[in-house]
């Protein structure tokens, strides 16, 4: 199932995020943050603090890893879980 | 229209299968500036739909595996040569985009000469030069592009511009010459640097796509493991040491003053060639074999032994024969550093079809001349393939039952003729009988070719035939 986007919303992949932090840098609402859990590499990962995202697209530019993070903007078809 | 959905872009594999090990993620440290690059290129090929004729050139460095991430065709190329590689490809494929993808030990240091003249040449490449002023892979060494002040490994009391001079600005040397059309440079470093990254990659690939000649974006970016920081400290770090030597920006932008144009592909028959390079060839002399005992067709053929034992020429008296009796032939050598006494191989391949590739592996004939030869190599004879070995100084013998073994006492046989010297062309003699792949005359008459001294012409002759006997006798 899928459902339209109302609100932008961003994901982090934690098995793909080697938690550098750079995403949480770039982020000009602050509303990612590195989880104090450790991935199965070791890593702290991000992760989406479930509110405010606008959907600048700034923390995907700005991650290394090619499918750590996905920026799903307002309209965006998003894959329920 | 905008995309709704930022996700991994189409320009790399869904999986990266050539990859050993984890298939989701790069090899790059956390934080490293490559991979943020890798999306911003693969982005844009996505966008630009040229995936499908698209070569990357990987450079030496840690973005050496740039073939394992980009759904584009690939290739591999030695230190500082992506240029050179580059310049090949687009040549032979016109149409093709190629990005040469290099880091500032390879394009700088090493590869110095290489980028300066395919700019030079105005060549249809683009090329991205990933300036992190540091030798990454090998930890953490002197480029051309450190810092002043900066510690690497060494330079431990930090870069010395009076001993090591001050650091490389390539864009701006490059920016002299007349040939490039687009030379920006940019930092991966914030949200509004990375934004222009992503575009002058964009400007560099259009400029290709247009026709308008050699495109370089050089890109700072951050190697925090080489430069000792924190991810998180890296993008203060960069401001604080590397802006002030490098600055952003356009350093050179004549798209609008250049025409495209498109290389037109030449290609010539061999008649053309010949005709060009003014070589008139004469029909080969074929002296037909009457020794036919074996059937060893097209073989691949190893020979091994000490540097001294003449493994060298007994291959080239192969080959230098089978040029003349029209087949297909490739020779290459491949020995120590020693004149005498280190090892000395040499592939040799004769065949009626084209040569694929000159080394050889796993050869159909093995020729060893000492024990190490014959106990290194036995197992890599094909099987149902063909070992010979110099059974007068070898002194154990082969265990494997699946291949031919022919025993020649070639160095007894040399020295009954009075020289050991020619134990080699005794093989030789042995080898052409007991395989019937072309007739003593063949080798007799380009044997002056393969030898050094031409006075031994006539007792090689003899060694060869006296090998063709011992066969033939058996
Ligand atoms: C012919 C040759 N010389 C030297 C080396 C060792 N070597 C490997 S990578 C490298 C420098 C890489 O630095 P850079 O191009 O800046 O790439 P980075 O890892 O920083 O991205 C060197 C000198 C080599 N592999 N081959
Ligand atoms: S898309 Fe923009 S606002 Fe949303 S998490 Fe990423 S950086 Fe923050
Ligand atoms: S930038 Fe990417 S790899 Fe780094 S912490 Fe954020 S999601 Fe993880
Ligand atoms: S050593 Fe430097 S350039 Fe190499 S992967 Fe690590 S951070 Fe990147
Ligand atoms: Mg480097």
């Amino acid at each position: 199932m899928s459902r339209i986007l109302e609100k932008p919303r961003t994901v982090v992949s934690p098995e793909h995020c080697k938690g550098c932090g750079l995403c949480v840098m770039a982020c000009p609402k602050d509303c990612l943050m590195q989880l104090a859990t450790f991935n199965s590499k070791g890593y702290h990962p991000s992760s989406y603090k479930g509110e405010g995202c606008t959907g600048c697209g700034m923390c995907f530019y700005s991650c290394p890893e090619p499918a750590a993070i996905t920026v799903y903007k307002k309209g965006a078809e998003y894959p329920d879980d | 229209m905008a995309k709704l959905i930022l996700q991994k872009p189409k320009g790399f594999y869904d999986s990266f299968y050539r990859k050993p090990g984890d298939k989701e993620n790069t090899h790059y440290c956390p934080g490293c500036g490559h991979g943020i690059i890798h999306k911003l290129i693969a982005e844009a090929i996505e966008d630009f739909g040229i995936g499908d004729r698209t070569i990357m050139v990987s450079p030496v460095g840690c973005s050496v595996f740039v073939y394992y991430y980009f759904n584009t065709g690939n290739i591999q190329v030695a230190h500082g040569r992506a240029p050179a590689v580059a310049t090949g490809i687009k040549r032979a494929n016109p149409n093709s985009i190629v990005i040469s993808y290099q880091g500032d030990g390879d394009l700088a240091a090493i590869g110095g000469n290489n980028i300066l003249q395919a700019a030079n040449r105005g060549e249809h490449i683009t090329v991205f030069f990933v300036n992190n002023a540091i030798y990454g892979m090998t930890g953490g060494q002197l480029a051309p592009t450190t810092l002043p002040g900066m510690k690497t490994s060494t330079t431990p009391y930090g870069r010395d511009i009076q001993n090591e001079g001050p650091p490389m600005k390539v864009v701006e040397l490059l920016s002299s010459l007349d040939g490039p059309t687009y030379l920006e440079r940019t930092a991966v470093m914030s949200n509004a640097s990375i934004a222009k990254t992503r575009k002058a990659i964009r400007k560099a690939l259009q400029c290709q796509i247009d026709g308008l000649g050699f495109s370089m974006v050089e890109m700072l970016s951050a190697c925090n493991s080489g430069w000792k920081v924190d991810p998180k400290e890296q993008y203060k770090w960069m401001e604080e040491m590397m802006l002030p030597t490098f600055p952003l920006g356009v350093v050179k932008d004549v798209r609008e003053e250049r025409e495209g144009w498109f290389r037109e592909t030449r290609t010539m028959t061999d008649e053309a060639i010949k005709q060009e390079l003014d070589l008139t060839m004469p029909e080969p002399t074929i002296f037909p074999s009457e020794l036919k005992k074996g059937s060893y067709h097209n073989p691949s053929i190893k020979l091994a032994g000490f540097g001294g034992q003449g493994i060298l020429s007994a291959g080239a008296m192969l080959a230098n024969a089978g040029m003349e009796q029209a087949l297909e032939t490739s020779w290459i050598p491949s020995y120590g550093p020693e004149m005498r006494g280190g090892t000395a191989y040499c592939f040799v391949n004769l065949s009626n079809k084209p040569i694929g590739s000159p080394t050889v592996t796993n050869p159909d004939v093995l020729m060893a001349f000492n024990r190490p030869s014959l106990e290194k190599f036995e197992a890599e004879v094909k099987p149902g393939g063909l070992l010979m070995y110099d059974s007068t100084i070898i002194d154990i013998e082969p265990t494997r039952k699946d291949i031919e073994v022919l025993p020649v006492p070639a160095t007894q046989i040399a020295e009954d003729l009075g020289n050991t010297r020619m134990a080699n062309t005794v093989m030789v003699g042995a080898y052409i009988a007991q395989t019937g792949i072309m007739a003593p005359a063949a080798i007799d008459q380009t044997l002056p070719l393969a030898l050094k001294r031409k006075t031994m012409v006539d007792a090689n002759k003899k060694a060869l035939a006296a090998g063709v006997d011992y066969v033939m006798s058996r």
